[in-house]
């Protein structure tokens, strides 16, 4: 059951699941079809309060809070960018914002996705961990309280 | 006689190659093949080699050391300037303004002579193709100033719409500011017709030649421009240097755009007498090296020939066009019948940057997104961005067929 993993459980997974492609076309074409597949969002959530600075194609992102734990959702208009947000979505929706708040991400580096990702597109990577963690951030202090 | 072969022999590509060593590249295993060239040019060996030479011997600061290096150097960067007179056949190195860049040539020209001409109520016009450099400073002058800002439309086809342009001239308008070439269509325009029309109504223009300098001879006389400018860096010279080209008459009614030193000719507590031109306008110690060695550039592309460049590119542009037009589900943005050496295209349902980035791995460079000219894109041809392809003459055949395979395959993974 994927409830009951942990984000590094996850992330395992998925650098499992990577270590079997041996080229990045491989790769790519498995980050596109999990691009294809992600659930898209609600449609009031496609503006600009929910889009993600610092991308070349649109992204938008919204998180929300059910007994305790954070779940994210996603759309871009770029393909990959959904495929990259899933493999974000699948890591760390779904868990204790404080624990999303601690997670290093360090699957990315694993998979060798940045490796093809240029500087400007990396960039568009962080933000959207940025966000993701901000959300975090902002429920962890209701969660305190 | 065949055309084809003849052009490709008067510049010998292979041999030409060997003088940019960044064409050896490889990326993601592949050797480089570069269509970014809008963006920037590759350098060839003479420039780069040009950059350390100066530092190597001659460094020194220009104006106003009695020394024999600044005199040297001081030499140099004139010479350099009287190359870029003849370059573009300017009436005297007065008008020969180095910049930064075409960005900040067009800065200068809206903040000091924009002021100067444009009040309340007046109108500018610009074209809806600028790059947002030939823009937003116009914008802006025009928002502080209370002017109005008014935009040549643009056709389907990517071509400014002549008949709108006439009857947008009225008795407001004090400037008209106009890209030569389109830098996210290749659309080249009717630059001198423009002119022709705006000074008829006494109405100057200024010319961002930033996408010509590198394809076409530019001939600043015969267009009877009042102000052009464009950089180095996209005719194979260094970054950070441009040119400002301005009618001396001009230059002369219009205050200086920064202060400090260079600029004056005598300070006192009290108060400060300007230099004379150009140097009112080169505040500061200049980028010596870069304006020196966009000198070479000059070389370089003078011992090329205009025509040869543009017979290649013409080439490699037509071969390009065959092939996307075989490949299917490619939609051209800009099929103006006036183009230079560039594509700008969407692969139908599928996301510019999807492509870019799956050609990158191909080690294909392309630009996606917007090109700078964002209203563009985005409200005239309601796209999410375009990718563009921009060959210069040192591109091959294989590596625009490598592209049209390339995209063959992005097809394949995205649809």
């Amino acid at each position: 059951m994927t409830e009951t993993k942990t984000i590094r459980q996850k992330e395992d997974q998925i650098t499992d699941d990577f270590s079997l492609f041996d080229d990045w076309m491989s790769k790519y074409e498995y980050i596109i079809e999990l691009g294809k597949k992600l659930p898209l969002i609600d449609e009031t959530y496609r503006n600009e309060s929910y889009e993600v600075k610092g991308c070349q194609s649109k992204v938008w992102l919204n998180a929300e809070l059910k007994d305790g734990l954070l779940y994210y959702k996603a759309d871009s208009d770029a393909v990959i960018t959904k495929g990259i947000i899933s493999l974000l979505i699948e890591v760390l929706s779904g868990n204790k914002p404080e624990d999303i708040l601690n997670a290093d991400m360090d699957f990315i580096n694993k998979i060798g996705l940045k490796e093809h990702l240029s500087p400007n597109r990396a960039n568009g990577l962080n933000a959207m961990i940025n966000k993701m963690k901000n959300f975090a951030l902002k429920y962890s202090g209701e969660n305190v309280n | 006689m065949d055309a084809h072969t003849s052009n490709i022999e008067s510049i010998d590509i292979t041999k030409i190659r060997e003088e940019f060593p960044i064409l050896l590249r490889k990326i993601s295993g592949q050797p480089i093949a570069y269509f970014d060239n809008a963006a920037t040019s590759q350098k060839p060996l003479s420039v780069i080699n040009a950059i350390s030479e100066y530092y190597e011997t001659i460094n020194s600061n220009v104006h106003r050391g009695i020394h024999t290096l600044s005199e040297e150097a001081t030499e140099a960067y004139e010479n350099s300037r009287e190359k870029v007179r003849r370059f573009i056949n300017a009436q005297s190195s007065g008008e020969i303004v180095f910049t930064k860049g075409t960005t900040d040539g067009i800065n200068l020209v809206a903040s000091s002579f924009g002021t100067n001409v444009v009040g309340e109520g007046d109108e500018v016009i610009i074209s809806e193709m600028e790059h947002h450099s030939n823009l937003v400073p116009w914008q802006n002058l025009c928002e502080s100033r209370r002017a109005k800002l008014k935009y040549i439309p643009v056709n389907d086809k990517g071509e400014l719409m002549m008949d709108e342009f006439r009857t947008m001239i009225n008795e407001k308008t004090k400037l008209i500011s106009v890209v030569y070439v389109s830098n996210s269509l290749g659309t080249v325009n009717p630059i001198s017709e423009i002119i022709e029309i705006a000074h008829s109504f006494n109405i100057p223009v200024l010319v961002d030649a930033a996408q010509a300098a590198p394809h076409m001879k530019i001939d600043v006389s015969t267009l009877d421009c009042d102000f052009l400018a464009f950089s180095g860096h996209k005719m194979y010279g260094p970054t950070g240097i441009g040119i400002l080209y301005g009618k001396e008459k001009h230059l002369e009614s219009m205050p200086p755009y920064q202060f400090g030193g260079e600029m004056i000719k005598s300070v006192t507590y009290d108060n400060t007498v300007f230099n004379v031109l150009p140097y009112k306008f080169e505040a500061g110690t200049p980028n010596i090296a870069g304006a020196i060695v966009l000198g070479t550039a000059v070389d370089f592309m003078e011992r090329l020939g205009h025509e040869n460049i543009h017979n290649r590119e013409m080439e490699l542009l037509a071969h390009a066009n065959k092939l996307f037009s075989e490949i299917g589900d490619i939609r051209i943005i800009g099929t103006a019948e006036n183009k230079t050496s560039l594509i700008s295209f969407i692969i139908n349902g599928i996301h510019p940057y999807d492509t870019g980035s799956i050609l990158d791995n191909f080690g294909i460079a392309v630009r996606t997104g917007f090109h700078c000219t964002q209203p563009l894109i985005e409200q005239r041809f309601k796209l999410p961005g375009t990718v563009r392809a921009s060959f210069a003459f040192y591109n091959t055949f294989e590596e625009i067929d490598r592209l049209a395979a390339g995209i063959r395959k992005v097809k394949s993974m995205l649809l």
